[in-house]
């Protein structure tokens, strides 16, 4: 099976530890995630302003490449890059006036309504490929390591493109028992990370992380599970900063959940990049005898 | 705190201001306290939610311009998902970003940012900060 992938910016560069492990992921279970032809950044952000027309045209040309493929679903691994995608898809199909604004403003391009179905790669794997094909397929078993999923704010809010309702979560919990782990459902799963706070305001993001990273520890997780760049970035690589600032907290490591994936596919660590997360990692890993037996 | 409410102190423009940019009736706020009692980053802010969406139903365009409680919100949509009136309040939280920063007001200054914080931070974070914090 093939189908149009959206990577993002980030996958692209400093994420590229989301990025291959996914890719080759699927491959390993008979998807090829074809990237979009001439993809552009998404924005990151959904425009939130009601007369800003302008910051919804990338999203919406991004969804036009799609139509041009012949494709009527694209698949999104970055949490920031589903939500900004799913909520201009769902603008363009609900809001006519809206719609041929923008249609009639970039005349170059097909005319778009909302054909394409945004997907994010946690729907797709149950959806699409299914838990008990992809446990069929696990090779290296990640048994004891005990995970916190964390969904942070975009797969669930707002309701509109919500992966799942929030009450009743289960992608992360289903795939993390599916790669032979065991989950820690902690409180602070779906609490915010400051997201773009890290730059404007950093003392208070730093303090949002030590929050979320004190309620994974005290529910005894040994690892924190995230589906964004940013999410990963505030508690995995700027985690030293919360670390320096409260005594009590001590090192949890943070992965993408196309890295446990790959490496529970016996993809091994050339294809995880391990490397790329913050310090800590390696070694969790490494403790676990995960690494050898891949 | 007393707070005049007055037909002097009431600023109509920046009322209509707030409901076009926002596209939102926050006027059906009915100071429940859910987006407060949600909120994770309500202990940085001045001004709680609840307070900013009356003080912004009053019209008390500076109460509400000058908080900083706009530029702590990280748009995690907490507080919308809890409002039992279905007011999204991160709408209207941008609305009120978006009337500093339409005057050419950066909260954040992109030419600030040293080197070494632009090559250490991704791409997402450099750009959703820019979407909400530059003009």
């Amino acid at each position: 099976m093939k189908i149009s992938y959206y990577p993002g910016c980030t996958l692209k560069t400093k994420a590229k530890n989301m990025d291959h492990p996914g890719v080759a992921a699927l491959k390993a279970l008979g998807v090829e995630l074809v990237e979009l032809p001439r993809w552009n950044c998404c924005g990151a952000v959904f425009s939130l302003a009601d007369d800003d027309l302008l910051h919804l045209l990338a999203p919406v040309r991004d969804l036009i490449r799609v139509v041009e493929q012949g494709d009527n679903k694209l698949v999104v691994a970055c949490s920031m890059c589903y939500s900004t995608l799913a909520r201009a898809n769902l603008l363009m199909r609900e809001n006519s006036e809206k719609r041929h604004t923008i249609n009639t403003f970039m005349e170059e391009e097909l005319d778009y309504n909302g054909e394409v179905e945004v997907v994010h790669l946690l729907s797709f794997l149950r959806d699409e490929i299914g838990w008990e094909k992809i446990r069929e397929s696990i090779k290296v078993p990640l048994r004891g390591l005990k995970i916190a999923p964390y969904y942070g704010c975009t797969l669930l809010r707002p309701q509109s493109v919500a992966i799942e309702p929030p009450e009743k979560r289960t992608l992360f919990k289903d795939l993390i028992e599916t790669i032979g782990a065991t989950v820690v459902d902690f409180p602070a799963s779906t609490d915010c990370c400051s997201s773009y706070q890290i730059l404007s305001n950093p003392d208070v993001g730093i303090e949002a992380v030590s929050k979320i990273l004190e309620s994974a520890e005290s529910w005894d997780a040994e690892a924190i599970v995230t589906s964004c760049p940013l999410c990963e970035y505030n508690l995995g690589k700027r985690q030293e900063d919360a670390l320096k600032k409260h005594d009590k907290l001590k090192e949890l490591p943070t992965f993408y959940f196309t890295q446990l994936l790959a490496l529970a596919l016996g993809l091994g660590t050339e294809v995880c990049k391990f490397e790329l997360n913050h310090n800590g990692v390696i070694q969790l890993m490494e403790s676990k005898k995960f690494l050898t037996a891949a | 705190m007393t707070i005049e409410i007055s037909d002097k102190t009431y600023d109509e423009e920046f009322v209509k201001k707030v409901e076009e940019i926002s596209g939102e009736n926050f006027h059906k706020c009915m100071q429940c306290g859910m987006c407060s009692g949600g909120c994770p980053m309500i202990e940085y802010m001045d001004i709680p939610p609840r307070r900013i969406m009356i003080l912004t139903h009053f019209g008390l365009k500076d109460k509400v311009i000058s908080s900083k409680t706009a530029w702590i919100c990280a748009t995690c949509n907490a507080c919308s998902v809890r409002c039992p009136r279905g007011v999204e309040l991160t709408k209207v939280m941008e609305a009120i970003r978006q009337l500093t920063l339409r005057k050419n007001i950066n909260y954040v200054e992109p030419s600030a940012i040293s080197e070494e914080t632009i090559a250490d931070l991704p791409q997402i974070a450099l750009v959703s900060c820019f979407r909400k914090h530059t003009s």
